[in-house]
């Protein structure tokens, strides 16, 4: 986990959303605890908690927005970050890991110019770490948008990324 | 409430029922160590610095949360409790900045005390060391967090005490970090200054910007001509620093040792606290009579008015216009007074001594320049000038007790009194009183005296019946702005002092140990020294101050007249919630 990342991403929420949200803010503000569920329907809604969201939340809870992004930023669960197009997921499990996953994570954090946790101002890239994902006998591997890469060494991640260039025709 | 037997030490100790056994052990004698504990604000039993022994219990407990029970046998000091504690200590000094050498807290911090006591190693756990940037952003406040503990200590002040929560624990496990939403600097949340948060913290995390070299390079400056003026109840908090008992009252040593400082003047903030009360009595009877805003609230506290402009922008015309003591001391100084001497605003250097951290960031505000020039060109908390005290050398038990220098060195008891909750609202109705039924009236308005939470009372003027309320702590006034905002507030005069108890109680003061907070009575001590300075004043009306009546006559006319407002009056402005 580490490092908190705060977005470079702008803000996209539609009043629809934000109407969807207060709606059940409404209940589970009713709850004792009820930051938690709360988090977890914003989260569910927009795909992350950037400072907009933490904010309605706040507000509604009457809780300083302090507290709303401690809470934040301790569970794993909650990411500041929204998905990119081109989701990657790196695995640090344990046999991943002695298999050299870190140096495929710094590889890819090099050539995005990303760092684990963070998304491309633009929307496009996200880059995460993942613990075992069940499939050990390919170690090292990485996801991206959910597709499984295995067997990988670093020089293979410009030829990954590559591909996902071509297809979402930026970067 | 029921009570329950039990031993401690093998001392029979009897308890009521629900009662921590930290304070049971205090109540036989026995003192038991503590780090993040400080009673009512932050009771989470994290650092496990005050860790028992209870017969029959799996672990150790943590006796500042752990309740007695009948029969219950208690062991404060086995080795098995040391070692634990030491242990604990050692493994927070493991990832702690350890540069005690040169460090502000260094002899006053509870980290070093403990280390002490407990025969600490300071290297026995290396591991890795968290390296964090330092947030010099805000004028009055320096967080170091490679000092910081994790204690939580000054959360709990900032959301429980004030009601702010500007600042939390982020993240988790060995990447936590206190810090403000989205890890902004101080500088860009609503934090108010007040300084609470340094107050309760027990390392050298927090701390106050200082101004000290500054203030000594303009006393070394021949061309400059450098004033000093000190806040009420900073005669109360200083001899604390020097080992006099909590609210021994040094006013005569204060101004002996700013003079061997090397001052060309000592003066008086109380004498500038007499001339807020004419500005802000004569204000308050001007809306009372002409229907303007009310109720009108007092604005002596630069937290309380930077909580207003950020929380509460509607409620900014409540605010009397009337600039703080402080800033009205400057603006009297460069004008008025400069002037008479013959002397350039330009070469007078305006040094306060405050209580206060938010005094810092008030200096700074827009309109607060009546000669063109900043009204305050630097602030001391209590602590810096002790420490500036220290550094060059004055024995300061040994001075011979002085007295302020004259003109703007004369005050009133009830200028004293702005040191205390409810001593604004006191002072003024002393003179409004009296200046309205234009007979003396009673001097003591007891009403309105104390600590605890909300007080109210009901006064006559003029044939008007007028309710006033005071509140110290931003909490608390938090509950009269809601009342304010829904329409449903029944005062029309309220004072409200940021720091619990007021600004004897601010966060310029002297540290005081969480033991002293939690088991001592501080506030109490110096509240009652400051009530008994007013009580051996002559004057104890502000209109009766000699000097603040020549003020009027040669220079502002009449309180509130249109040089008064140039002068001594302030504008405000709404700051973002977040």
């Amino acid at each position: 986990m580490g490092k908190i990342n705060c977005t470079t991403v702008a803000f996209r929420g539609t009043p629809e959303q934000e109407k969807e949200l207060r709606e059940k803010l409404q209940e589970t503000k009713k709850m004792q605890g009820g930051l938690m569920p709360s988090l977890q329907a914003a989260q569910e809604i927009y795909g992350y908690l950037p400072v907009e969201v933490q904010k309605i939340v706040a507000e509604e809870l009457h809780l300083s927005l302090e507290e709303v992004f401690g809470v934040s930023t301790f569970y794993a669960q909650f990411s500041l970050n929204p998905k990119g197009e081109t989701a990657i997921s790196v695995c640090l499990g344990t046999a991943c890991y002695v298999k050299g996953s870190g140096d495929i994570m710094a590889r890819i954090e090099r050539e995005l110019g990303l760092t684990e946790g963070t998304t491309s101002a633009d929307g496009k890239y996200s880059l995460s770490a993942t613990r075992c994902i069940g499939c050990c006998g390919l170690a090292p591997v990485l996801t991206v948008n959910g597709e499984v890469y295995g067997r990988l060494v670093p020089d293979d991640v410009p030829k990954i990324l590559a591909k996902y260039k071509n297809e979402g025709g930026s970067l | 409430m029921s009570t329950v037997r039990l031993t401690i030490n093998g001392q029979p100790c009897e308890a009521e029922a629900g009662m921590t056994i930290l304070d049971a052990a205090r109540s036989i004698g026995i003192k038991i160590p503590t780090l993040c504990y400080l009673r009512e604000i932050n009771e989470i039993g994290a650092c496990r610095v005050c860790v028992v022994e209870v017969k029959g219990a799996r672990t150790l407990v943590a006796s500042c949360v752990y309740p007695v029970s009948e029969g219950m046998e208690v062991f404060t000091n086995t080795e098995r409790v040391l070692k634990s504690r030491k242990m604990t200590v050692e493994l927070l000094l493991s990832n702690h900045d350890k540069k005690c050498l040169s460090c502000v807290r260094s002899g006053n911090c509870e980290l070093q005390e403990l280390s002490r006591q407990l025969g600490c190693d300071d290297q026995k756990y290396k591991g890795k060391v968290q390296r964090f940037a330092l947030d010099a952003s805000t004028p009055y406040l320096i967080r170091d967090n490679n000092k910081c503990i994790l204690c939580r200590r000054c959360v709990a002040a900032c959301e429980k005490v004030q009601g702010i929560g500007v600042i939390g624990a982020n993240g988790r496990g060995f990447d936590t970090e206190i810090g403000s939403y989205f890890l902004k600097n101080l500088s860009e949340v609503n934090c108010v200054g007040c300084g609470q948060c340094i107050a309760v913290c027990p390392t050298g995390a927090l701390r106050e910007k200082s101004e000290g070299d500054e203030v000594l390079r303009a006393l070394q400056n021949p061309q400059k001509y450098v004033v000093f003026g000190t806040a009420p109840s900073v005669r109360v908090g200083l001899g604390e620093e020097f080992g006099f008992a909590d609210g021994t009252d040094v006013e005569g040593k204060m101004v002996a040792s700013i003079r061997r400082l090397g001052a060309d003047a000592v003066f008086d903030v109380d004498f500038a606290a007499d001339l807020t009360v004419m500005e802000e009595g004569y204000e308050f009877l001007n809306r009372l009579q002409n229907e303007g805003v009310l109720p009108m609230m007092t604005s002596c506290s630069p937290a309380w008015i930077k909580f207003v402009e950020h929380n509460y922008p509607a409620l900014i015309p409540n605010l009397s216009t009337c600039k703080s003591p402080q800033q009205m001391f400057g603006a009297t100084v460069k004008t008025y007074y400069a002037e008479k001497t013959g002397r350039k605003p330009e070469d007078v250097v305006v040094v306060s001594v405050m209580p206060c951290t938010a005094k810092k960031f008030e200096k700074e505000r827009k309109n607060q320049a009546a000669a063109g020039v900043p009204d305050v060109d630097y602030v001391l908390t209590t602590r810096e000038l002790a420490a500036l005290l220290r550094k060059q050398g004055i024995l300061f038990a040994s001075l011979p007790d002085e007295s302020f220098d004259a003109p703007l060195g004369i005050s009133t008891g009830a200028g004293v009194l702005f040191g205390v909750s409810g001593g604004v609202m006191e002072a003024a109705l002393r003179t409004v009183s009296e200046v309205i039924e234009g007979k003396p009236t009673p001097i003591v308005f007891s009403e309105v005296r104390g600590t605890e939470g909300i007080r109210e009372a009901d006064f006559a003027f003029a044939g008007k019946k007028v309710k006033v309320a005071v509140a110290s702590s931003l909490s608390k006034a938090k509950i009269l702005c809601e009342e304010i905002k829904n329409g449903n507030s029944r005062y029309a005069f309220i004072e409200i002092m940021s720091c619990p108890g007021g600004c004897v109680n601010g966060g310029g003061q002297p540290i005081k140990t969480a033991d002293e907070r939690n088991f001592g009575s501080f506030v109490v001590d110096r509240t009652e020294s400051v009530l008994k300075n007013d009580e051996r004043s002559t004057l104890r009306k502000s209109h009766e101050n000699p000097v603040v009546q020549e003020l009027y006559a040669s220079y502002f006319g009449s309180p509130n007249s249109e040089k008064a407002h140039e002068v001594l009056h302030t504008t405000y402005e709404q700051r973002p919630k977040y």
